[in-house]
């Protein structure tokens, strides 16, 4: 994009371009307009419900009575025990990949694996979790069970954005780090890591959305109508705050959808603040790396 | 970084300790039929309002819920028709007992769009001819139901057939349980049915009289002729026995080793306390007064066993009457 | 070269610890090799058994599938049927407005316009589909039978339109890199020869990207396929094998949904039916995946 196109130099001439290009602009324009509306629209049928008492109460039969607050604490505890779990590995196998594997066997066995699983429906790890960890090891409907199926879910996205970000890490630095004595796995921790560090949280919280999101495999493996309590360890059962949703949505009185947009936009909020983290975290990994 | 590492560490260790150790004891499992899930729903609300304990709810139709409760999975399980002897047999090889307790009456309704203006009322006979496993290929518009109806395509929506709803849909208009066509929308969600059949003007549904009574201002009922003319379903006609052969009694099955647990006994004991009030704020029939004493006998006693079942779905049955034989 | 204190640090770098290290890194490498695995087992394992007691010949003869009923039926159809409907519709919607935005993006957005379009588009993939299932079934819907009155409450279009604008951004995006990829010289070359702008971008470069603007469609169809709130939401749960949007439908995900939700109990054949259903659902997947790379490689082969 730094040397100027000589088609777009010069001046835009014939008619059929402008149309051609205004058409392309409405294919980008008008889905993004859609999903604005759609969220003006679901804003406005939930500012009835919304309030401080929706968001701490429990899910009742009277649809203006009911809350959300078991499905926000049972998505932290989710993501939580999630990151736990699919960070470390992740990161983990990203930096075998990039830093050890090379152009071994194995590595390329994982590299071709990863790009298949990316691919692989959501709901299919919902049947694995299903016969893997609640029957086969015994957790049952548990937090535990819906946050390992949920980390391999995520595995394949916090391994590929963590490879990118370690990508990014000039080789220089790691060669200057060994000429000074370094061994790899000192160099990878106190020169690489710090380094790609903004790079791999920023492919966490991605990972963290996705699971936030998603309620496919966990209706496979864990869902439950109602749950007036919340969760507290790993072996409880829970509800999320798409399943929550989900329920409402899938109920026919007026009341309840009502409830569904509630539960909607405390959905987006937490994904925008999610979103918004990972960008101030981001711009201050930054600097420290400046500083 | 190396205290973030073993931050991660730390967390692994505790996650997968966690999943390993026992479960969360002191819940109150339910599980069961969709039809019993608004009343227990309401109850459980109210039981948990007051801070006595934690109750999960699924829905896994009438036989998954059997099959949990005789799995040693759930403390109790809702039914909407009585145990079947196959079910009782797979209580017995598992040696689960179990304490059977009614709690209300339903009645199937027979629902159209609001816009269907050409049913008037539905005989048995008619029913069937669209429910039979014979109609799949047959009867598929309106006109094939009966002479001069329009001729608009028919769509139908019912309970999944794990639900005692659909059991006993099939057993009191096809003649045999379990016995339907394929071709229907079929949910154990009740609510996906009432949505089906309120936004699509060819359907006609089946479900239990209080998902229709919620939704009364979306759905048109269908009276239906038992025999003794067109009846439409009420809480009255429900209640006396006059809306035949689609009401029936509604049940709890307590699994006899939890109801030794305090906050089974407790939530039972509740359940069977509110029933009245509660049963009738979702839409059902609440059983007589002498009835209710009668089951908290029963329950207080921890008799086990079925009076009413042994043989899956019974077709007009009095509570009071089978109890007080039992 | 030569330093003795060089040759102590190359002994350090072999050491157990930092053996050890990469052992572990590889298991973690690993973990995802055996996650597949585990997915292709747990699959296999409840497929054959479900093949023990139905036939292939059934699975891929009948046109039916009514496996909870009385009269049981295991004809896969109607459930692919459902599936590819709807995948259709989304890729219908999804291939128009992608690839023209793929051109806007890479031919006639200047470079400030592109980074702020560009991710907000991207922003329709990051919405939950349980939000796209509810925009279906609770707008969608009742706005298309306005126009459709035959339209029922449950059916294929609304969730198939809804997919459609989830998956835009995988064909824009991908699509955008495609055409970016195009050797500059390629276009000099037809301005030289005196080709206008329009004819540069569709006769010369979409031409030229289009194997790589194939591998995103492919891919965008394999997400259609698998998605699964959307449709459990909004497309009904009855399967039928049919080529009409407006009629309720169940596609292979949905069903799985569906019985996930009456929770089955372990061993029994409805409990199976799910994993053979799953089984297939990973197999067209995997399938339709492989293609996308495969066209990806093509691409890359000739302009990577």
């Amino acid at each position: 994009m730094s040397t100027p196109d000589p088609a777009r130099t010069r001046p835009p001439s014939r008619l059929a371009e402008q149309l051609v290009r205004a058409l392309c602009l409405t294919a980008v324009i008008l889905p993004v307009l859609l999903l604005v509306g759609l969220i003006v629209d679901v804003t406005g049928q939930a500012s009835e419900r919304l309030s401080w008492d929706f968001i701490t109460s429990f899910p009742s039969r009277h649809p203006d009575e009911a809350g959300i607050l078991p499905g926000i604490v049972g998505s932290f505890w989710l993501i939580a025990m999630t990151g736990t779990v699919a960070l470390p590995v992740g990161v983990g196998a990203a930096i075998y990949l990039e830093e050890y594997g090379g152009r071994g066997r194995l590595a390329n066995l994982i590299e071709v694996n990863l790009a298949n699983l990316a691919g692989v429906p959501s709901i299919i790890y919902g049947l694995l979790g299903l016969e893997l960890f609640v029957r086969a090891l015994g957790m049952g409907r548990s937090l535990a069970a819906g946050a390992l199926a949920m980390a391999l879910l995520v595995l394949p996205i916090v391994i590929m954005s963590s490879r990118e970000a370690l990508r990014t890490v000039p080789r220089t630095l790691r060669e200057a780090g060994m000429a000074l004595g370094a061994t790899r796995w000192q160099v990878i921790r106190q020169v690489v890591l710090p380094m790609a560090m903004p790079g791999i949280l920023t492919g966490a919280i991605l990972a963290i959305a996705r699971a936030i999101g998603e309620a496919a495999p966990l209706i496979i493996l864990g869902a439950i109508t109602y749950v007036g309590f919340l969760p507290d360890g790993p072996g409880s059962p829970f509800t999320v705050l798409p399943i929550q949703i989900f329920n409402w949505v899938s109920r026919p009185q007026p009341g309840f959808v009502v409830d569904a947009a509630a539960g909607i936009v405390v959905l987006l909020v937490t994904l925008l603040v999610l979103s918004g983290a990972a960008i101030y975290l981001r711009h201050r990994f930054e600097r420290l790396r400046e500083g | 970084m190396r205290r973030a590492l073993a931050t991660f560490c730390l967390g692994v260790s505790l996650g997968s300790l966690g999943a390993c150790g026992p479960g969360t004891t002191d819940i109150v499992a339910v599980d069961g039929s969709s039809t019993v899930y608004p009343i227990t729903e309401a109850v459980a609300e109210e039981f948990q309002k007051g801070g006595r304990g934690r109750v999960t709810i699924g829905v896994s139709g009438t036989g998954g819920g059997f099959k949990k409760l005789c799995k040693g999975e759930v403390a109790l399980s809702g039914a909407s028709r009585p145990i079947r002897p196959s079910e009782v047999e797979l209580c017995k090889e598992a040696r689960i007992d179990y304490i059977e307790l009614p709690v209300a009456y339903d009645g199937i309704a027979v629902v159209v769009h609001p816009d269907n203006a050409w049913v008037d009322h539905l005989s048995v006979e008619e029913l069937r001819r669209m429910w039979e496993p014979a109609a799949q290929d047959r009867i598929k518009r309106w006109s094939d139901v009966r002479e001069g109806w329009p001729d608009t395509e028919l769509h139908l929506f019912g309970p999944g057939v794990d639900s005692g709803t659909y059991d006993y849909f099939t057993k009191a208009i096809v003649g045999q349980e379990h016995s339907s066509r394929g071709d229907f929308t079929s949910s154990e969600d009740d609510n996906v049915l009432v949505q089906g059949v309120s936004t699509d003007r060819g359907a006609l549904g089946f479900f239990g009289f209080a998902y229709y009574s919620e939704n009364a201002d979306k759905l048109r009922v269908v009276p239906v002729d038992g025999g003794a003319g067109p009846i439409l379903p009420s809480l009255q006609t429900v209640a006396d026995g006059s809306y035949q052969p689609l009401s029936r009694p509604i049940f709890i099955y307590v699994s006899r080793k939890e109801a030794e647990r305090g906050e089974v006994a407790a939530f039972v004991d509740f359940y069977l306390d509110s029933s009245a009030e509660l049963v009738a704020e979702v839409g059902y029939v609440p059983l007589p007064d002498p009835a209710y004493a009668l089951v908290r006998r029963r329950f207080a006693a921890k008799t086990t066993g079925s009076v009413f079942g042994g043989e899956g779905s019974k077709v007009g049955a009095s509570v009071e009457q089978t109890l007080a034989n039992g | 070269m030569v330093d003795p204190s060089r040759s102590s640090l190359i002994r350090a770098r072999t050491t157990t610890g930092e053996r050890l290290t990469e052992r572990l890194l590889l298991a973690c490498g690993l973990l995802s090799v055996l996650t597949t695995a585990a997915i292709v087992g747990v699959l296999l394992l409840e497929t054959l058994e479900f093949f023990s007691e139905v036939s292939l010949a059934q699975f891929f003869g009948d046109t039916q599938w009514t496996p909870l009923f009385a009269d049981k039926h295991f004809g896969i159809w109607p459930l692919v049927a459902g599936t590819l409907l709807t995948s259709a519709i989304a890729i219908a919607v999804a291939l128009p407005f992608g690839l023209l935005a793929a051109v806007y993006l890479a031919e006639f957005a200047r470079p400030g316009v592109r980074r702020v379009l560009k991710p907000t588009l991207e922003l329709l993939a990051g919405v939950p589909t349980i939000v796209y299932g509810y925009f279906a079934l609770v707008a969608l819907t009742p706005l298309l039978q306005r126009l459709i009155p035959e339209l029922a409450g449950f059916n294929a279009l609304s969730p198939g339109l809804a997919m459609g604008i989830m998956i835009i951004p995988m064909i824009s995006s991908l699509s955008e890199d495609a055409i970016h990829a195009v050797p500059r010289t390629l276009r000099e070359a037809a301005y030289a020869l005196g080709a206008s702008r329009l004819q540069t971008i569709f006769r010369i470069v979409l031409p030229t990207a289009m194997s790589g603007i194939a591998a995103s469609v492919v891919l965008a169809v394999s997400r259609a396929v698998g998605e699964t709130m959307i449709v459990a939401i909004a497309a009904g749960q009855q399967p039928r094998l049919t080529a009409d949007p407006r009629v309720p439908v169940e596609t292979m995900t949905a069903y799985i949904v569906q019985v996930g939700l009456g929770d089955t109990p372990t061993g029994t054949l409805e409990y199976r039916t799910i994993f053979a259903v799953g089984a297939a659902l990973f197999l067209m997947t995997f399938v339709i995946n492989l293609a996308s790379q495969r066209l990806a490689r093509r691409f890359r082969g000739a302009y990577g």
